[in-house]
């Protein structure tokens, strides 16, 4: 039985999109976000690639002026090449950023992260610390 | 293709949505970045049979490599970088 392996092959790419995309819409962790951008780069090269692959095609590397029409497309091959190493280079400045983002305000997952810019704000407009309604008032004899 | 390569095929194709999923699914990062890299040399095999030899040379040596090396780097900087039962007893968060 011959397989139809095309549609599968676009349907799983398109899947790591979406898992890559998913990913970053919902992790909280920031690390992990930098993860699922990552794989959402792999999905993207696999769609290019299948882009340019034709059933029955050899690999496009001319050997004494070999005939180009038996080729698959080598363009989307080229783009995905570059995409590969811009896609490294955008993972070592996120993390370079996770990093410095780290040693000057503490924590990275989301949470934590907003509140520690609320406050960050909040102290360099002078505003003195907001009171959360949800905590208890039996603090405030406490300061 | 002929027909070993499109099981072949299948097999990757599933390989790496199983570890993208493991990716976001696991708690220990050290345990995610390795699930990463599987995603990326799973990917370099797919390459290859695709007939894009240059794209899966690139992607095994600098999407599997390079890159897993850039983000283990930054797992030590970050603090998180923990094994075994040193993860175990600090309960690891998300």
């Amino acid at each position: 039985m011959m397989l139809a392996i095309e549609p599968i092959l676009y349907a799983g790419a398109i899947g790591l999109i979406a898992i890559g995309v998913a990913g970053m819409a919902l992790s909280r962790h920031g690390f992990r976000i930098v993860l699922a951008l990552a794989l959402a780069e792999a999905g993207a090269n696999l769609l290019l690639v299948l882009g340019g692959f034709r059933e029955g095609g050899v690999a496009p590397i001319l050997v004494g002026g070999g005939n180009t029409a038996s080729m698959v497309d080598p363009v989307p091959q080229a783009m995905v090449l570059t995409a590969i190493v811009i896609g490294v280079g955008v993972q070592a400045l996120a993390i370079a950023l996770l990093i410095q983002v780290k040693e000057h305000l503490g924590p990275i997952d989301r949470q934590g992260l907003r509140d520690a810019m609320e406050a960050d704000i909040d102290r360099h407009a002078g505003l003195p610390l907001p009171e959360s309604l949800d905590r208890p008032l039996s603090r405030e004899g406490e300061r | 293709m002929s027909e070993w390569q499109s099981w072949l095929a299948l097999l990757l194709i599933l390989i790496i949505l199983c570890s993208a999923l493991a990716v976001l699914l696991l708690k220990n990062h050290v345990a995610a970045v390795a699930a990463a890299s599987v995603v990326s040399l799973a990917l370099a095999v797919l390459f290859a049979l695709l007939r894009a030899p240059d794209v899966a040379m690139t992607e095994a040596a600098v999407g599997a490599g390079l890159s897993s090396l850039i983000l283990a780097f930054g797992l030590r900087r970050l603090g998180l970088w923990r094994i075994g039962a040193e993860a175990q007893e600090k309960g690891e968060d998300d």
